[in-house]
């Protein structure tokens, strides 16, 4: 049956939330022992997820300069989870204390968490939404009051959109999303992929049957198909790329190799 | 929180930053792999070295102290070095490389010896690792108190709108005009709504202590408890139902039951949802607008309209399902490959089914109805319908009222053939008692028409015609009885009727023509005229003769135009006739003789369309003579007889025809304005041999005398023969027609007849 979208999710912290697991690979304790106990089950078959979430958090920090860099300060981080540091606002504020930067997650937690950490915060806030729903973030009065929807925005989908399985049309979603943005705005998007990881893909397959376990399921794409997301707008250099190879502020050969694993890449809307 | 830096001009090769610098950078490799940092490499650098400085300072301090130490420890926590392997890998980093590159060459003044700088060293580790443990520590619980409060925080907006949906819910439930039930999946009721408790009688324990299983109704539809098992299985995920159920006062509700399966987050079936909308007063409203436009409002029996239904139910072929068919099919294949003869199939071939159909029209009742008026009439035929509802008491009977005071009686008993007939015969025998109304006793009787036969034969129009036509036969042979059906006496019925249906249009189309036939002078043998004689060649009936149409153009009112046509073409004929005489070429008939139908004699313009017609034509009103039955004057009055004797005194001659046939009343002849007896056939038929029937002979002298006395000419129809004629003709008699002399035909017939006789 479908659920009523006034009804809300239930909070149940006896069941594992890939945002704290998240924050655990991060080395927070934002987590409660359910969330380690399958953090470290998926760990146990790619040591290096937290590299593979470092890289992407870096990727993040990369794809938010270059934005400011271009001159595009409104933020939408969607899939935000929980903000442990180094978060968009941190670094977009750092480089634009005027920029604005709104998150939307679909946990409560996370979005409980995301409320108190920006307490006071005027040029951020957060959203409790569904990437599914691309209309209910749109349409939320935060993204109203704190995003103009006529001037370019950069929307963040950094390892989310493998959290959105095909049934759910995240094409559909990123699409509708990119479709409501202005002429210019930005599409930056990091997404898992077996390519690039360093283990054998049964081996890292564990790690998406324990994301399949706790109900998350972990959507692997191949780089054709997450090529598909910027269907709206057309990538910027250096393309779609290993998540370490994009705009990288170090040599080459200095990163983690699990940095090199999942794609990363950010598209203009023309 | 990163110290400003020191002036790169320190930083000469070697010099005190380069070696701070390069201690850094191994501190930086060292620990990078073990952060969570989203800092790069060169970043992480730049964040470390403050740190690697505050070492380096408190090592060389005049008086030590190792509390800045404790500052690095918490400094690297902050820089999200979290992980105990940073610590164990910095503190490496710090006693191997500390003393080697901040130790001596820092110190020029060699004030410290090597052994206190590594006392301090070791020190300086002691409190980072403190500093750091504490700064996670403290860090930890933090967020640790963080994530429990956001987790309460959103438990508690979670629960705020799960209790205002609740409220929602709530609210729903208890206001719904609908009944709405919960029970779990072995049917135990646990909450139901206000409106389901005063649906079933207002007792909610008495709808609470129920299992759902014990709600069943003798007339729960067939797969509604089928429907119920594959919901409770998770096969289905609800159904929908026009349900019956018992109320607690025992009476019946009956409801529109959507039953939905409520399922668990994983998909497991839960709970049973039950939504039940009142259907009770419509369903009444709907039974009693059923019977209403199903039941005749005077007597209460089923009317023509659930006739109908019924009847077409019970003609309805029998139908052989295609898998019982199959099945038949495979059985014999398997018989006639085996020796041993199967046993005879348990469904033996189903007889036809037959049915049975009386249909009664009571004798008489309009003359009941109009003198007793139509409340008296109304009762009678309350009465007369509860007497048939006794009769038809049978499974497979049933009594109906068409309309008016016609009934019809249905039968479809396993044998029709002979219930039908006792039915009937119970019926006659219901009504023989006298029915008493306003204290008279009346006595009503009735015509049955029965039609029995195979279902699947015929179509309920079909039999109900053949029913009814059977009934006029009935009433025509005298009513009280009945008759059964017979297909050629339908057939003709049939045909009458097709007959009267198209003979307005059979005017119009030009398909009625006259044949003549001529009257003879017994005397010397001359043609003396003709008699106009009307056909119809139909088209697909062929010719037909006066005697299959001209009662039903009497009955239909289409005689009168019919008769003048037939006038109008005789007369001209005549006409012609004569204008051929004068001429020379014809020494044919010179008179005309056209039969007129009673209902003619009625019409008011009888005189005057004559009149018109031999004028307009220009005939001589002596050359016309028509003729009218014997029967059409009997008790004829002076205003029946008035126009005839308007066209007697123009010079018409006007003939009896039939003579002899009715209950003649020979004096009234006088005042009859005839000229002509035409004798009836019947009288001469005894005279076609030798030696003729003498009883005949003295009939037929006594007549040609008494009409020779009354000064009335006598004519014979059906001569047949030349000993008739010669009889005829010594008997006195003055013209005779027939086929002795000429079979009826087209008017070019009389020319050779005449052109014959002339030889």
């Amino acid at each position: 049956m479908e659920r009523p979208a006034w009804v809300p999710q239930g909070i149940d912290i006896s069941v594992p939330s890939v945002s704290r697991i998240y924050d655990y690979y991060l080395g927070g304790s934002h987590n409660f022992e359910v969330d380690r106990e399958a953090a470290r089950k998926a760990m146990e078959f790619t040591p290096g997820l937290p590299k593979i979430m470092q890289a992407n958090r870096a990727f993040m920090r990369r794809a938010v300069r270059f934005a400011i860099a271009e001159g595009v300060t409104q933020f939408l981080d969607i899939g935000s989870g929980i903000p442990t540091f180094g978060n968009v606002h941190e670094v977009a504020h750092a480089a634009d204390p005027d920029a604005k930067v709104v998150y939307v997650d679909h946990d409560p937690v996370a979005v409980a968490h995301s409320r108190a950490v920006l307490e006071g915060n005027e040029n951020a806030t957060v959203v409790a939404a569904d990437l599914r729903s691309p209309r209910q973030i749109l349409d939320s009065p935060e993204v109203r009051d704190t995003i103009d929807l006529d001037l370019p925005v950069c929307l963040l989908l950094v390892s989310v959109l493998h959290f959105v399985e095909d049934a759910d049309k995240p094409f559909a979603a990123v699409a509708e999303l990119t479709d409501a943005l202005a002429p210019g705005s930005l599409v930056a998007v990091c997404h898992a992929a077996y390519a690039g990881i360093p283990l054998p893909q049964e081996r890292v397959a564990g790690t998406v049957g324990v994301y399949k376990d706790i109900r998350n399921p972990l959507v692997m794409r191949t780089e054709e198909e997450i090529a598909g997301f910027f269907d709206g707008s057309d990538l910027v250099e250096p393309g779609l790329v290993p998540m370490g190879r994009w705009r990288p502020e170090c040599p080459a050969g200095e990163e983690d190799p699990y940095a090199l694993s999942g794609f990363a890449g950010v598209g203009r809307k023309a | 929180m990163v110290p400003a830096e020191v002036p790169d001009a320190e930083a000469e090769p070697d010099g005190l930053e380069d070696r701070l610098r390069r201690f850094v950078t191994i501190w930086s490799r060292a620990i990078f792999p073990a952060t969570a940092t989203s800092l790069t490499r060169p970043e992480f650098e730049q964040h470390l070295l403050p740190l690697a400085r505050s070492l380096r300072d408190a090592l060389h301090d005049r008086i030590f102290d190792a509390t800045p130490a404790h500052g690095v420890g918490a400094a690297l926590v902050g820089a999200h070095c979290t992980d105990p392997d940073a610590l164990a890998r910095s503190l490496g980093v710090v006693d191997a490389y500390l003393v080697l590159y901040c130790g001596e060459a820092a110190d020029p003044a060699g004030e410290l010896a090597a052994d206190e700088l590594r006392a301090r060293c070791a020190r300086l580790q002691a409190t980072f690792a403190a500093g750091f443990a504490q700064a996670l520590r403290e860090r930890t619980l933090a967020e640790q108190e963080a994530i429990a409060r956001s987790a309460l925080a959103a438990r508690g907006a979670a629960e705020d709108a799960l209790h205002a949906t609740e409220a929602r819910f709530r609210a729903v439930f208890e206001g719904a005009a609908i009944g709405i039930g919960i029970a779990d999946l072995d049917g135990r009721v646990l909450e139901v709504n206000d409106t389901l408790t005063r649906m079933f009688g207002g007792l909610e324990h008495h709808v609470r202590s129920r299992n759902v299983s014990e709600w069943v109704h003798p007339d729960d539809a067939p797969q509604v408890w089928r429907m119920y098992k594959e919901l409770i299985r998770g096969e289905r995920d609800n159904f929908r139902t026009e349900k019956p159920f018992f109320r607690n006062d025992g009476t019946v509700l009956w409801t529109n039951l959507t039953v939905s399966l409520l399922r668990d987050v994983d998909g497991v079936p839960q709970y049973q949802l039950a939504l039940l909308e009142d259907t009770t007063e419509r369903r009444l409203l709907t039974l009693r607008l059923r019977y209403e436009a199903t039941h005749d409002a005077l007597t209460g029996l089923p009317n023509r309209t659930l006739f109908f239904e019924r009847l077409e139910k019970a003609l309805a072929p029998a139908r052989e399902t295609p898998k019982d068919a199959a099945k038949d099919g495979a059985r014999d294949e398997a018989n006639s490959g085996t020796k041993e003869v199967g046993p005879a199939p348990a469904s033996a071939p189903r007889p036809a089914a037959r049915f049975g159909l009386c249909y009664l029209d009571l004798d008489g009742f309009k003359a009941i109805n109009d003198s007793l008026g139509h409340s008296a009439g109304d009762r009678m035929l309350v009465e007369v319908a509860d007497r048939l509802q006794s009769c038809a008491t049978a499974p497979g009977e049933m009594v109906a009222r068409l309309g008016g005071d016609e009934f019809v009686a249905l039968t479809t008993g396993p044998d029709t053939q002979r219930e039908v007939g006792e039915l009937a015969a119970r019926i006659l025998g219901a009504l023989a008692t006298p029915i008493s109304l306003d204290g008279r006793e009346f006595t009503v009787r009735g015509s049955i028409g029965i039609v029995e036969g195979k279902a699947g034969e015929s179509t309920a129009a079909e039999v109900l015609r053949s029913a009814d036509i059977t009934m006029y036969r009935a009433k025509s042979a005298g009513g009280n009885r009945f008759e059964h059906a017979d297909a050629e006496a339908d057939a003709r019925a049939i045909t009458r009727h097709g007959l009267t249906t198209s003979l307005p249009t059979a005017l119009e189309r030009g398909e009625f023509f006259i044949e003549y036939q001529p009257l003879v002078h017994l005397a010397d043998g001359t043609v003396h005229g003709a008699e106009a004689l009307v056909r119809w060649s139909h088209p697909t009936h062929g010719v037909l003769g006066p005697d299959r149409f001209i009662p039903l153009a009497e009955h239909t009112g289409l005689i009168v135009p019919l008769g003048r046509w037939v006038l109008e073409q005789s007369v001209l004929q005549a006409r012609a006739w004569q204008e051929e005489l004068a001429a020379g070429t014809f020494a044919g008939p010179v008179r005309i003789n056209v039969n007129l139908s009673p209902a003619q004699l009625h019409h008011p313009g009888l005189v005057a369309d004559t009149v018109e017609v031999l004028e307009r034509i220009g005939l001589p009103p002596g050359s016309l003579c028509l003729e009218v039955t014997e029967s059409a004057l009997i008790g004829a009055d002076e205003d029946l007889l008035k126009p005839l004797r308007q066209l007697a005194e123009m010079g018409v001659d006007i003939a009896l025809d039939d003579f002899g046939t009715g209950y003649s009343n020979l004096a009234n002849l006088r005042r009859l304005p005839v000229s002509v007896l035409k004798l009836d056939r019947s009288f001469t038929q005894g005279m076609q041999q030798h030696p003729a029937d003498p009883v005949d002979l003295k009939i037929v002298e006594g007549i040609v005398s008494l009409a020779h006395g009354l000064e009335l000419g006598v004519t014979v129809e059906g001569v047949e023969t030349g000993a008739q004629a010669e009889h005829l003709r010594r008997l006195g008699c003055d013209t005779a027609q027939g086929w002795y002399y000429a079979r009826p035909g087209p008017p070019e017939m009389l020319h050779t007849l005449s052109m014959a006789d002339a030889v």
